[in-house]
This record gives C-alpha cells, sequence and structure tokens, in this order.
C-alpha cells in the first residue's frame, strides 16, 4: 500500500514506548508446609518436615554422617553405603542419604553394626583403590578404624584396557594372595583433564554430573558388571571421540581425584603442586552474561584450577568450558598477550 | 536430545537385525546411505523414539543373534533409531554375559561348570573342551567356535548341561544336558543341524512324580501336550480363570490373601499382601511381571513349570492381571531356556487366538495381554527391582526400597511382581477358595512346595510335596543318596540358602522351621553332596558366582564379593595372612557388611551359604576337606 503522504512516508511506524513499570521480581512459588515428623536418633527425640532424609534429620541434632556419594546437587545413588544407620525393624541398616523419616523411627547412627559396615566400606575402598587424593575419605578411615591391609598386599595394576575389556560374568581364579585392586594407567587423551580410574570409587557423581543431573551430555556412564564396573565412554572410545563437552562438571564433583585438571595432574608429577600455598579468589565469570560464580584456586600467582561453590545459586557448582577451562589467557605474560592480540588483529 | 555417535556406521546385516525389532525406519529417515554419523539429528528423534527405550534389550538381543556380537557401528545404528546415548547402550550391552561387544565367533559353546554339574562331571567336560579349542573364553576369529564356562544353566536334573548358540540368519539356541564331549562337538561342527529346542525336551522325566494323583501344580505334567491349548482345557484349563472372572476382582484378592500364600522366589512375601496394594493403588496404568528369571544355582522347578505347563503359568497371569486392575503384563524369562521361550511364546499366541488374551476376555470387560521379554545371562535381573530397570533398557541394577514395586515399581507405576511358582498356586486357590488352600501344608506355611533335587541323589528332579514334610523324606522319595552312598552334605535353597550337614535332615520344609533353623528354603533346591565331593571346591565355585554376578553398584557387594573369594583362596591353599581363625573372623565380618549394608538380595546372601559350610561343616578347622 502506498504511504498516504510523503510526511507519513518518513515517520517511523513504531514509536519509543516508556518502558513498563517493573513490578516485584518473579519468586518461586512458597512450598507447602510439609507435617513435622517424630523421630528417634540416638536417644534423640527430634521433630522434622515429612520429606527429610535421615541424614538431614541427623544432621538437625548435631550427627555428622560420613557421605562419598551423596552430594546436595545430584540425585541420590546411595551406592557407597558408607552413609549406612541401623533402623529398629529393619533386617538391614539402611542409607541415611536417602531413606526418608517416618513417624516412630528409632535410628542408631554409630553402634557396633553401623561402625562395623561403615569400616568395612571403607576397607574395601581404600583395599582396592588409590586414596591418596581423598582426604575426606582418609579421615573417615580413621575415625572408623579401617586397616585395608587386612586383605594382604595390593596385587598387581592392570594393564592399559584390560579393565576396558572385562567380559562379563568370567573372571581370572585370583590366587589369594594380594588384594585386587582397580590400578591401571592413567587416561590422559585430552589437554584439559585426565582420568584416573585407579582413584574411582564408582560414586556415579561424574556420570550424573554429565548426565541428567546437570550437562545432560551423556559422554560417560557406568559399563561392565560387579568388580569390573567402570565408568566409561562408549567402547571406551578416548574423550575427543566422545560426547564430552569438556565442561568440567565431573571433576566438580569427583570425591577422589580421579577426575582432575591437567595443569593439577602435572604439577603434581613435577612435585610442585602444593595445596598450603594455595589461595582462593571468588569472582564472575567474564565470557558470557549468565554471570557465574569461579572460585580461582591460585598458586605461585598462577591459577591451577577453576571451581564454582556448590551453594551458588546461579551455577550449583556446575560450569562451562569457557568458565572452567578458560582461563590461560589471564597468565600470559603481557609481552606474549599482545602478541597474540597482535595476531588475532592481523586475521581481521 | 542430541545425540553424539562415533563415525562407526552399521552393514547392512545389523541394520536389519534393528529393524526387524523397531520396524523399518520411516521415509526420509537413515538408511544404508544415509546413516548419518557424528550429529545424530534423525528425523524420528524425539519423544516418540525415547519412549521406546525399553526396546533396547529386544534389540541388542536382535543384533547379537545375527551377527555374534554388537559392533560400533551395529550400537550407533540402535541408539539413533531409539535416541539412547550410546554411552548407554554400551554399558547396558557390557552388563549381559550373553552379549559380547568384542568380535566373537558365531557358534559359542557355554559349558556350565556351576555346583550341581561340578558334582557330576563338568570337570572333565570343561578338560575335553580346552584341548579341543583352547582356554575358555580364548577367541580364533578364523575358527567359527569359541567357548566358555557359564553359570548355572538350570538343567541341574540332567547335568553336565551345555548350552550352544549360534548367530546368523537362522539363530538358535540349543541346549546338551546331560552333554558329554563328543556330542558337544558334534552339535558345534554342524551348527546348521542344530536339534530344535523343543527335540531337546527332557519332558516328564524331569518330574519323576509325573501322573501321581497327589501332585496339585504338577499335576498335569506328562497328561497333557504342552504345545496344545485344547489337550489344556481337556486337563482343566482356564476353569480357573472363568472362575476368577465370574468372582469379579475384590474377591480373587481376597482368596488369595486367605489362602495365606507365601511368594516362592526365594523372599517368602505373602502375595495377597502384593496382590491388595497393587489392586488399591491409584496411579495407572499398572503392571504385572511374572519373574521367570530363574537363575538361582540348582533351580529349575520354574523352568520345568513352563515347559510342561506352560498353559498354566499364561492363565495365572491373567487371573493376577485381571484382578489387580493391570492391563499389561511382562513376562521376564531366562535367556538360557530356549525350551521354555519356545512353548511360553506358544500358548500366548494360541491363548490371544482363542479370546483368552486381549481386549474383553471370555467376553468380561476385562482386557490383560502379556508380553514376553528375555534376560542376557544376568543372575541380578531376577531381582524384582533390577528386573524393572532391565525391562526398561536400563542396567539391570536394583532400585533402593523403599518406594516398594506395588507403589513405584515398573516405568515408576504400581507392579505386581509373582515369581512362576507363585502364580500357578493361584488356580488352585481360586477353583478351591482361599480357606481351602490354607489347610494343605503347616499353619504359616500353606500350599505344597516345589523342590529341585539335584547333585547326588537317586532321580533328580522337580518334586511336589506338602510344606512340613521332612526333608530326610523328600529325599527318600527322590531316590536317596547316590555316588558313592555317604552323605556328605545338603545345600539348601540355592547358592544364597545355607549347608546342612547329613545329621540335620530331620529338619521340616517350611518357611518358618527353615528361617528358626537359620537355614532357608530360598528357591527350593535341595542339593545333594556325597563324600568323595570336595566341598573347598564348592564353596570357591560358589564365591566365583557371586563375585561374577554382583551388578557392582554398591560398595559391600563389588568389593566384599571379591575379598570373599580371595580369603577362600587363601584358606584353601592354607596361605592365610595370620591364622585360620583370623581368616574365618575377617570372613564373617565380610558376611556381616554385605548382609547389612548391600542394597539387595545378592550381596545380603552372598555370603550365606560360604558361612553356613565354615561354621556348621567345620570346613577349615582341619576336620573335613
Amino acid at each position: 500500500m502506498p504511504p498516504e503522504s510523503e510526511e507519513a512516508a518518513l515517520t517511523p511506524t513504531w514509536q519509543f514506548l516508556n518502558p513498563v513499570p517493573r513490578g516485584p521480581l518473579p519468586t518461586a512459588p512458597e512450598e507447602a508446609p510439609q507435617p513435622e515428623v517424630e523421630l528417634t536418633i540416638d536417644g534423640q527425640e527430634t521433630s522434622v518436615p515429612a520429606g527429610t532424609t535421615l541424614l538431614h534429620a541427623a544432621q538437625r541434632v548435631g550427627i555428622e554422617t560420613p557421605t562419598l556419594c551423596y552430594l546436595e546437587s545430584l540425585t541420590p545413588v546411595n551406592v557407597c553405603r558408607v552413609c549406612v544407620v541401623e533402623l529398629e525393624g529393619s533386617r538391614t541398616l539402611v542409607p541415611a542419604c536417602s531413606r526418608k523419616v517416618e513417624p516412630g523411627m528409632q535410628v542408631q547412627t554409630d553402634s557396633p553394626r553401623v561402625r562395623l559396615s561403615r569400616r568395612m566400606v571403607l576397607e574395601f575402598l581404600a583395599s582396592s583403590v588409590d586414596v591418596s587424593t581423598a582426604p575426606e575419605l582418609q579421615a573417615y578411615m580413621e575415625e572408623y578404624e579401617a586397616e585395608p591391609e587386612r586383605y594382604g598386599p595390593p596385587g598387581p595394576a592392570t594393564a592399559a584396557d584390560e579393565r576396558d575389556n572385562a567380559v562379563p560374568g568370567h573372571h581370572a581364579a585370583p590366587a589369594g594372595d594380594a588384594a585386587h585392586t582397580v590400578e591401571q594407567p592413567v587416561k590422559i587423551d585430552n589437554e584439559l583433564y585426565i582420568r584416573d580410574y585407579s582413584k574411582c570409587i564408582l560414586c556415579y557423581k561424574c556420570v550424573e554430573a554429565c548426565g541428567e543431573d546437570a550437562q545432560n551430555t551423556f559422554a560417560i556412564a557406568v559399563a561392565g558388571r560387579g568388580f569390573d564396573a567402570r565408568i566409561s565412554t562408549e567402547y571406551a572410545v578416548p574423550l575427543p571421540d566422545s560426547a564430552c563437552v569438556y565442561c568440567g562438571n565431573c571433576i566438580g564433583v569427583c570425591p577422589t581425584g580421579a577426575l582432575m585438571f591437567r595443569s593439577e595432574y602435572d604439577m603434581r608429577a613435577t612435585g610442585t603442586w602444593d595445596e598450603t600455598a594455595h589461595s582462593e579468589t571468588d569472582t564472575i565469570c567474564s565470557y558470557c552474561g549468565v554471570g557465574c560464580s569461579l572460585t580461582l584456586h591460585v598458586q605461585d600467582n598462577e591459577i591451577v584450577k577453576v571451581m564454582s561453590p556448590l551453594e551458588s545459586d546461579v551455577t550449583k557448582g556446575n560450569l562451562c568450558i569457557k568458565g572452567r577451562f578458560g582461563w590461560q589467557f589471564m597468565q600470559q605474560p603481557k609481552k606474549q598477550a599482545e602478541e597474540t592480540q597482535d595476531d588475532a588483529q592481523s586475521l581481521d | 536430545m542430541d545425540l553424539h555417535l562415533t563415525s562407526d556406521t552399521p552393514n547392512a546385516a545389523e541394520q536389519l537385525a534393528v529393524d526387524r525389532v523397531l520396524e523399518a525406519p520411516d521415509s526420509g529417515f537413515i538408511s544404508d546411505a544415509h546413516f548419518i554419523s557424528g550429529e545424530a539429528d534423525a528425523p524420528a528423534a524425539g519423544h516418540a523414539a525415547r519412549a521406546n527405550r525399553h526396546l533396547l534389550l529386544p534389540v541388542l538381543h536382535a543384533i547379537q543373534e545375527r551377527i555374534g556380537w554388537i559392533s560400533p557401528g551395529a550400537l550407533n545404528y540402535a541408539c539413533q533409531r531409539l535416541t539412547v546415548p550410546p554411552t548407554e547402550a554400551y554399558g547396558v550391552a557390557t552388563f549381559y554375559a550373553l552379549f559380547s561387544v568384542q568380535p566373537k565367533p558365531p557358534v559359542v559353546a557355554h559349558v556350565c561348570d556351576d555346583i550341581a554339574c561340578l558334582a557330576n562331571g563338568a570337570q572333565a567336560l570343561c578338560t575335553a573342551m580346552t584341548e579341543r579349542f583352547g582356554a575358555s573364553g580364548s577367541t580364533d576369529l578364523d575358527s567359527n567356535i569359541t567357548w566358555h564356562h557359564s553359570p548355572c544353566l538350570g538343567m541341574c536334573e540332567r547335568a553336565p548341561a551345555a548350552m550352544v548358540t549360534v548367530a546368523g540368519v537362522n539363530p538358535s539356541t540349543t541346549v546338551l544336558a546331560p552333554a558329554d564331549a563328543a556330542k558337544l562337538a558334534q552339535t558345534l561342527a554342524d551348527p546348521e543341524n542344530t536339534t530344535k529346542a523343543s527335540e531337546t525336551s527332557f519332558g516328564v522325566r524331569s518330574v519323576p512324580q509325573a501322573g501321581s494323583d497327589e501332585l496339585r501344580l504338577l499335576h498335569r505334567v506328562g497328561r497333557i501336550d504342552p504345545d496344545d491349548l485344547t489337550s489344556y482345557r481337556s486337563a482343566d484349563g482356564y476353569q480357573a480363570l472363568e472362575r476368577a472372572l465370574d468372582m469379579g476382582p475384590a474377591q480373587v484378592v481376597q482368596e488369595v490373601a486367605d489362602s495365606k500364600l507365601l511368594g516362592r522366589g526365594g523372599a517368602a512375601f505373602p502375595a495377597g499382601v502384593k496382590w491388595q496394594a497393587v489392586a488399591s493403588a491409584e496411579a495407572q496404568p499398572r503392571y504385572m511381571i511374572c519373574n521367570a528369571d530363574e537363575s538361582e544355582p540348582g533351580t529349575f522347578k520354574d523352568r520345568v513349570v513352563m515347559e510342561e505347563d506352560p498353559f498354566a503359568v499364561v492363565e495365572a497371569m491373567t487371573i493376577a492381571g485381571a484382578a489387580t486392575g493391570c492391563e499389561k503384563g511382562y513376562i521376564y524369562l531366562r535367556g538360557e531356556y530356549p525350551l521354555a521361550l519356545e512353548r511360553i511364546t506358544n500358548a500366548i499366541s494360541q491363548a490371544r487366538e482363542a479370546g483368552l488374551l486381549g481386549p474383553s476376555i471370555l467376553g468380561h470387560d476385562v482386557s490383560f495381554d502379556i508380553e514376553i521379554r528375555r534376560g542376557a545371562g544376568a543372575y541380578i535381573c531376577g531381582e524384582e527391582t533390577a528386573l524393572f530397570n532391565s525391562i526398561e533398557g536400563f542396567r539391570g541394577e536394583p532400585r533402593n526400597k523403599p518406594p516398594f514395586p506395588t507403589e513405584v515399581g515398573l516405568f515408576g507405576k504400581p507392579t505386581l511382581v509373582n515369581n512362576v511358582e507363585t502364580l500357578i498356586n493361584v488356580l488352585d486357590i481360586v477353583l478351591e477358595g482361599g480357606d481351602a488352600f490354607a489347610t494343605i501344608g503347616t499353619e504359616q506355611s500353606t500350599g505344597t512346595k516345589l523342590f529341585c533335587l539335584s547333585g547326588h541323589v537317586g532321580r533328580p528332579g522337580v518334586y511336589e510335596v506338602p510344606f512340613g514334610t521332612a526333608l530326610n523324606d523328600l529325599i527318600e522319595l527322590a531316590g536317596g543318596v547316590a555316588g558313592s552312598g555317604t552323605l556328605q552334605a545338603v545345600l539348601l535353597g540355592g547358592a544364597a540358602g545355607t549347608f546342612l550337614t547329613p545329621e540335620e535332615l530331620d529338619i521340616p520344609l517350611t518357611f518358618e522351621a527353615t528361617r528358626a533353623a537359620g537355614t532357608t528354603l530360598g528357591s527350593g533346591v535341595v542339593m545333594l553332596f556325597d563324600d568323595t565331593v570336595n566341598m573347598q571346591s564348592v564353596l570357591l565355585r560358589i564365591a566365583a558366582f557371586f563375585r561374577d554376578e554382583s551388578c557392582g553398584q554398591c560398595v559391600p557387594c563389588r568389593v566384599g564379593t571379591v575379598r570373599q573369594e580371595e580369603l577362600l583362596h587363601r584358606l584353601v591353599a592354607e596361605k592365610t595372612i595370620g591364622s585360620v581363625a583370623n581368616e574365618i573372623h575377617l570372613l564373617n565380618e565380610v558376611g556381616q557388611a554385605m548382609r547389612d549394608a548391600s542394597i539387595c538380595g545378592l550381596g545380603q546372601t552372598a555370603s550365606s551359604a560360604i558361612e553356613s559350610a565354615v561354621a556348621r561343616m567345620g570346613l577349615f578347622n582341619g576336620s573335613k576337606h
């Protein structure tokens, strides 16, 4: 349709409007208050909202429960069994991390049965896995007087790929003179992080972080069965051939150092890693508008790894490849940085 | 979900195998030429494809049966069709012993070396196989044959047993029992002419009591043609269903509750409680599952029932479904039972044709149908929640309970799970009434029980006796002690059960009496060992079994089963760390932690038989070797 007049043709058909006045910020709907449930933990009567786990109920009466596979931000898988507690009327012990309170429960968190199971779980792990970079687990071992050496000296390391090719339902008979372990060569197949499955306690956290609980990438899953169960890509292909997007969220949740920044791994290899000399600086990632919280771990004025606080409302501990690994530019010497900039400009 | 696939592509045979299960892809979907590697934005992806994840296990079976192993290209194609991340599908494929993710010859002999076969010449068979084909599991891709050891194949009444699987255009699974080296070699050399499953039927010889008027659960065995619905109906078949439909669901559930029927799968949970819970659940749909994944070493009763009276299982499932408001039933059948599969498949299709399955059964406003799901070599999948995961296309790892299956079961819906033997009891309960049923057996253990007698017993097979029968009377019924004639031990309840000494045989076979005596009826295993058997070897085999069959999910079972096996090897080799007493103490602590802290029944019972042998038989006190 032709414009009615020249003036009209020059007048834009849209106008600037005053911004809509800002209302209150949207908030999540309030959760209906849950009825209180009364139960007894180690002789202390307490009352907690329905739906609370025994882990949190115990916390409220000041009882700390050891956990390994549990993390606030992940769905409980209750596989490590170090959090088991004794529940009156139950044939077996129950996992505190996922068992919800019920009225009248009588719970023992430090009975001889509980202590034995926790001790055995810790001995089972420490006798089969390298726990040298798992300080939390080591502390539990001390608390529960775990003696992993009761099962004999550690057996020989497995060859590269040996565990990856294990056949379900079959294993070689053991000699019994040594404790079988998961020791194996470190998987180094990319520049950003390494996978040292000699240190893996199979807590499923990395699988959950890679999958439905955070990243929805599904690059890794549990493969195999029994003691041969392992974290793996399809057909154990190297990470660059897998679906991995290098968000590093698996590293963020790993409790034993099996998944480690390449920077940390290399420094540990050369003996320069020194946590006592670390400072931690909280900042905001500058890459995009999301504003993820970062905690920079700095040693000798250089960033050595980047984490995000679990408590952060923005990240819940998760980051992307840029926030997690894209910090090298920060610590290039000034001249080199300028050269990089020049190179970048000359490309334009 | 964006799938990321490796560059491996499927060949035509692999694609066809997958398409047979999933039907050919829509036009415009990937084909041989268009298979998209790398990022897989398949047109048929999305919710519809993801909703088919439960077909992953059947798809993996199809590839394995056609090719003999599951290649990266085949897995990629399956993943693309189902929108399953390849790493998860790989996790599922590597969970099952009957699948291989490495190239493997198409003809495979699975030679049972489990405890019942071990007592009946399995060792000689394995030695012959090693001499001929090399060590167990050795793969020579130039030859088309390989062999390996197998856990119990559930053929214990005619041990030693072997199973031959042949992959190809016409795949086959054949069971040889009793197997000898010559017959096995002949079958392997000429797989085209392998006998069909039905020709391997042992028929009534598996049920020495067949034809006796005292039988209730087994009364049709040998009297009917298991492949013929008319024959089944002429022997009172489908009268119970008619009766149940006339009674209405509430009354049927009440009769089952009144019968005080306890589950026969091993846990002895009151069936009526389960039925009531599912029938009164609010969520829809609900599912009915017949657990036919019988894998407990020494157990073969469910197999014999399915082989000899398959319509009874189908009828009982239909009653269960109708009574609890389930319209969909699954029968999860052990992968190693080809004849049972053939007969149940036939029974379902004949029942469907006759209007006994499907919509408006027998003219009533009741609809129910059954789908068969085959296991793939994983003992753990007999655990009900592991079974759910297996059907849903996930790894067969047990779930934490609560919530219980009657509330949150298969696909997150209320689910009724009953063992084969439990279900066929329902036929009599409906026909006679729960109260009449409850008069058989004892006060707390009502009805009759099927027992699997094997090992050194006169006439091995499935026996049916009322609860309360003494163990030694049952053994007499089965022809007494065979072999050397001198009994050393009886394994009661299976590998998850306990050993009894010859002095303990007067025990009445009831749930309550066995519990009081610190033992269990388990799955009804009664395995006899004469005094020539090296019991230490038997214990080592049981320990190896649990180490192999642990799913690996929880620490107590995953590592505990390994430490238990190592400990036994040290005790047997007399290379203990510290004193023997010290090692036995450690063995008991390992057992205690597995029993107390494992997620499921596998870990909780993995030390049971071993600890009982050490305690009751004094196996490592120098008294017996």
